[in-house]
Formats: C-alpha cells, structure tokens, sequence
C-alpha cells in the first residue's frame, strides 16, 4: 500500500496524544472521549494492517459498545463534576510519570525488544477479510473453534454476573 | 511498508500510557479506561505480529481479547456501581474496607 | 448486462482513466443527494403528515409551499445562538457534529448502480458506482450507526439540565437495543448472499425466483427474487421496525418528544445546532434507508426485468427505493402513536432480538438444505489451510466484474 507511513504516522501520532489526554484530563466524560478517539485511530491502524475485519469490530464493539457502556455509568453516578475527586498532594504521579518515561526510552533503546526475527511476509490483502477470518475461526482442524463456543458462555456469565452486581438488593 | 517494529513500539507507548494512568488516577471508572487502552495495545502488537508473519493467528487472539474485555468491563462496571451505591464515594483512597 | 441496457464507457477516454473516476463521481452523487435532498424532505413530509391528516400543509411561502423549508432554514440562521452558561461548552458544540457526521459517511458503501466499461480489446466488465468497494461494507455501516449514538448522548449530556439527560440517556439505550435486531435481521440476509459488500448483495438477487427453473426471463431480478421474499418476510420486517428505531423516528420518538421532555435532548440547542440535528436525522434516514433498499429490495435492480423498466438506470430505481423507504417513516409518523419507554425497550429485548435470532438459524437451515431459494448454494467451499486465506477479491483497487450473461447465474466470491 503506498499510503501506509502517512497512515501510520497520522494515526500513531494522534493516537499517543490523545491516549496523553486522556490520562490528563480531570473531566471522566472527557476522558472517555479521548478513548474513543484512539480506538478510532486503532481501528484505521488495523485497516492499514490489512485486518478489515477486526477495525470493524473495532469500532463496533469497542468504541460503540464499551465507550457507550462507560459513558452511562458515569454520566448516572454523575461524576462529571471535577471537583469530586481531589488527587492528594503525594510525588506518586511524578514517580509515575518518570518510570514510564524511563520505560518508554529502554524500549525504544533496546534493539532486541522490538526487532521481530524473521523477515516479514508479504503484503496479503486478503489476510483479514471476513472469508479468511470465519474460514479458520470455523475449521475442524484449527485450534479455534472451542474457545469461540466457550467465549459464548463466557458472556453469559458475564451478563448473569453483571446483573446480580448491579442489581438492588429488595 | 512499514516495519512492524514501529508498531511494536506505538503499541509499548500505548500501553505505558496506560500503565501511568492506572497508576495516577483516583477514579475507578478512568483506571478501568486506561486498563482497556492497555488492553487495546496489546491487540495491536497482536496483529502486527499476524501480518508480520503472514497469519490469521494475531486476528483470531484479538477477537478472543475483544470478548473477554467487554465482558470485563460489563462486570466490573456492574461492580462500579454497586460500590457507589453503599458508600456515596469511588475516590479509590477511601474505599479500603479491606485493609484492617 | 444483468439485463439492463447499459450505456458502454469507453476504459480510457481523453487520456483519463475513467473506472478510477468512479468513486468520486458516487461520492459526488452521494453528497449532493443526501444534502440537497434534505429539504426536499422536510417539505415531503410537511405536505405528506398534513394532507394524511385532511389538511393543508404550507401553502403561503412558494407554489406549494416548497420554499418553506427554505425560508425556516434562513430564520433558524438568524435565531439568536445562546448557549446556557453552565454547559460543558466543546462537547456542547461537537455534539451536532458527532449527530451529522456518521449519517453521511455510511452513504459511502451504498450501491447505486453497475457501469459498464469497455477494455481496448473490446471486452467488457462491470464497476459498481460506489463510494467505497469493500468487502466490509455492511460492518462499516453498522459500524456508523454505533457510532451514531454518541450524538445524542453527549447533547443530552452537554446540556446540563435533568430532562436533556434523561433524554439522552434513554435515547441512546433506545439506539443501542435496536442496534442488535438490526444486526441480526441483516445476518438473515447475508447468510443467503455470502457477502457483506452491498453491491454483490444487490448481484445475489438478480436471480429468478424460487421454485422457478427455466424460462420466465422477465422474472429474473424481479420484485419476487429480492430478499423480502426470499428471507420470507421477517427479516425486512425486523430491520424496517429497528430502522425506524435507530432514527429515532416516530413511533418511537419518546427520547426527543415534544409534549414529553419539552425537546429531549436537542432542548437546549438553538439555531444553526439544532438545524444541524435536524438535517443530521434526516442525512440518517436515508442513509439507512439506503441501506433497506440495497439489502431487501433489489437495490439498482428493475422490480420486472422487461424492457420499459430496464431503460431507466439503476441509480434512478435506488433513489426511487429510497424514496419509497421515507415516504414509509412519513406515513408512520402520521399514523402511528408514540411507543412508551418500557413498551419500546421490551419490544426490542423481548420480541424482536428473539425472533431475530430464531430466523438467523432458520435461514441457516434454509440456505443448507432447499437449493431453490438459495441460487448461489451451489459454489464451492474452499479448503481451508492451516496459514493462508482463501482467495476472494482484493479490498484495495476496484476489481473489475467478469462480464455476467443474461443466462448463468451471477458468479459471486467463493
């Protein structure tokens, strides 16, 4: 794809910063907001990645689903104000903010982290169509047909404990 | 193309951001967030990795990771919410009942 | 040509490459249409609701009423544009622009028509004119619609007052709920065509009817081969009842009523914010209309395929679809009282996810077993490797069609 730098650079760009704001910002809702924001920035970066299928999900699930999910329970419990929650005067934010700092240059320093071995396959556009992805989700002989079935009941009990959670004690 | 270890790398940043913001914030609600954007990162490298070696395998880990964080999130909101009903507060200081 | 007498375009004329035109001509149309069709809608459905009701609809401003919408455009531009003071003033103001933006952008997967381009050596292949040929094409549309919600809870949000809230909050539960029907109703009819692109959708029903083998050309692609017959009515039942939903239409309009939550949660937005909703509920409309008619009623397909019909282009039977497809929400907006909140939400959980679920695997057993509905049951499944994918057409370049005769079958993705 010719395109795919500037995708990547527009898109990491935009996305590491409003991933800063979001961890920044005071405001739940628009913190939430900036969420979205780099989901949708994935999503184009698994489009350039040649994974269709998964940045439609991407943005279904994750940032039309979740976010959503997110956005009601705080806009019920009404923590919008930033006055309700008053960090304490404490170095533990600048600890933080150091040792990430620190990370990020030993990752980006250290060869042998991030150099993958092998050299890389060819562009295939077709890896992540819906065909290829439902083709070997469903085959009999790949590894991924039972954890599909099990992650089913794995959402239902998600969505029986979720409720019980939730629900008011009468 | 580009070298799948600039992805590598977008996805460390990513999930450092994440790990600061877990670290610094006081409201559930946002440290659960900043879990998600942790969580998203690693989906990223997935698939970089997938089409680095020219494999559905990366897509197949991401809509695994994709399930289970929603049906995380579900939970642990439900969770959220419970909380602030009994104590009127989520300011993750004061909600220590299990420490003495 | 699928039956159509089409006008062949030459592949290079002038030096330009004419089939990479293709997408910014339908982006073109798209835009111009959905735009400017908007006001021609306010006015249908003015003078529509009132002659329903027995009476006039705005007859001073124009021959008919038609510059009224025109001239309620020019007085919300001149409205005062208060904000209240304690509003969260971004989301404030990117709350109509969340609302309008995903509208228009799910009109880019739409499928207007097949052109027919002509290669120097005299073969010929079809293009569809859309915006975006994907093979993801009814993800990315529900990928908008999700996205759609954020609109409206963010202005029910922004607003800081308890009734824009209330609204916004119920509104998007409302979409939410309705996004999962639509989901369902919309796998009923790709578990028959096999592909999620909207143009091979439309393809998939040209097609004689079921239970029909040989002769009786003129049925081919006709009214009875589409997918509201051949998915046996429920799914475009489902999908027109959640679509009207998703607009927040009426009969299910409780989130923005009027005599309920004094506007729900486009309460306190004026002017130009609020005209921008408006046309935001509009643009949505008939992008999902759109969306009806390309996946249940033949999309560019004449409703016979006997020859006064197939003169009139594709494009003109989409937008006429269309079309038909508003002048429906209008009718029921007419007609129909307003659905109380709990009714609504037990009608999505209860009724329709259910019933949606039960056809997706009737649809299933279906597309299995009885070849006659399914004309494309007969392609052949490819075998299925340990790393690769199997091979159907490349997302990126507009891949050109083989040339369909009028006789075979359409040859869809393996």
């Amino acid at each position: 794809m010719i395109a795919e730098p500037i995708i990547f650079w527009i898109m990491a760009v935009i996305s590491v910063v409003a991933a800063i704001l979001m961890v920044a910002n005071r405001n739940p809702v628009r913190s939430a907001l900036f969420l979205v924001a780099t989901f949708l920035c994935v999503a184009v970066l698994y489009l350039a990645l040649t994974a269709q299928f998964i940045a439609a999900i991407q943005i279904i699930v994750y940032a039309g689903a979740i976010m959503v999910l997110f956005l009601f329970v705080i806009m019920l419990l009404n923590l919008g104000a930033p006055q309700a929650l008053r960090e304490r005067g404490t170095i533990q934010p600048f600890a933080a903010v150091g040792l990430g700092l620190l990370f990020i240059i030993a990752l980006l320093g250290s060869e042998s982290l991030i150099r993958v071995p092998r050299p890389a396959a060819p562009a295939n556009p077709d890896l992540g169509t819906v065909q290829s992805v439902g083709l070997n989700l469903f085959a009999p002989t790949l590894p991924w047909l039972f954890p599909f079935e099990v992650t089913s009941i794995l959402l239902l009990v998600a969505i029986v404990g979720a409720i019980i959670m939730a629900k008011r004690r009468v | 193309m580009v070298p799948t270890s600039y992805y590598l790398v977008l996805s460390g940043i990513l999930f450092t951001i994440g790990v600061i913001g877990v670290l610094i914030k006081r409201n559930p609600i946002v440290i659960f967030m900043c879990i998600e954007l942790m969580l998203n990162a690693a989906n990223l490298s997935f698939i970089a990795l997938g089409r680095h070696f020219g494999q559905v395998n990366g897509q197949m880990y991401v809509i695994f990771a994709l399930s289970v964080a929603a049906a995380e999130v579900s939970v642990g909101l439900g969770i959220i919410v419970a909380i602030f009903r009994t104590k009127e507060t989520i300011n993750i200081d004061e909600v220590n009942l299990m420490k003495y | 040509m699928l039956g159509q007498v089409a006008i062949i375009f030459p592949e290079y004329w002038a030096g330009i490459h004419l089939p990479s035109l293709v997408p910014y001509v339908a982006l073109l149309g798209i835009i111009v249409f959905i735009l400017a069709i908007v006001p021609g809608l306010i006015w249908i459905e003015r003078v529509v609701i009132a002659l329903m009701q027995d009476r006039s609809g705005p007859n001073r401003v124009g021959p008919r009423g038609l510059l009224q919408t025109i001239a309620d455009g020019v007085k919300l531009f001149f409205k005062e544009d208060f904000r209240p003071r304690s509003v969260d003033i971004r989301i404030y103001y990117l709350a109509p622009v969340i609302s309008m933006i995903p509208a228009l952008a799910g009109g880019a997967v739409l499928p207007l028509q097949r052109l027919t381009f002509e290669r120097p050596d005299g073969t010929t292949y079809q293009m569809p004119l859309m915006v975006g040929n994907v093979n993801i094409g009814l993800l990315y549309i529900l990928a908008m619609s999700s996205l759609a919600v954020y609109g409206v809870v963010l202005a029910g949000w922004s607003s800081n007052n308890k009734y824009s809230l209330l609204g916004g909050l119920r509104g998007s539960a409302q979409l939410i709920s309705y996004e999962l029907s639509m989901g369902l109703s919309l796998l009923c009819v790709i578990v028959m065509a096999g592909s999620l692109n909207l143009d091979s959708i439309v393809a998939t029903q040209n097609v004689l009817p079921p239970g029909i083998h040989s002769g009786f050309e003129w049925l081919r692609g006709s009214i009875f081969s589409w997918y509201w017959l051949r998915s046996l009515f429920v799914p475009v039942s489902i999908f027109t009842i959640a679509m009207i939903a998703e607009t927040n239409r009426a009969p299910f309009d409780l989130p923005e009523a009027e005599s309920e939550l004094i506007a729900g949660f486009h309460t306190e937005f004026s002017s130009m914010k609020f005209a921008m909703f408006f046309m935001g509920e509009y643009a949505a409309m008939l992008t999902i209309s759109g969306l009806n008619a390309a996946m249940f009623w033949g999309g560019w397909l004449p409703p016979l395929n006997i020859v006064p019909f197939t003169w009139i282009p594709g494009w003109i039977w989409f937008v006429g679809k269309v079309m038909f497809g508003i002048f429906f929400y209008v009718w029921l907006r007419a007609t129909l009282p307003r659905l109380r909140y709990d009714a609504l939400m037990a009608l999505g959980w209860k009724r329709m996810l259910p019933l949606a679920l039960v056809w997706l695997f009737v649809m299933a057993v279906v597309t299995l077993y009885f070849q006659p509905i399914n004309a494309t049951a007969a392609r052949p499944v490819p075998p299925v490797q340990a790393q690769a994918a199997p091979a159907p057409r490349a997302a990126s370049a507009p891949a050109p069609l083989p040339t369909l005769s009028a006789a075979a079958p359409p040859a869809t993705k393996p």
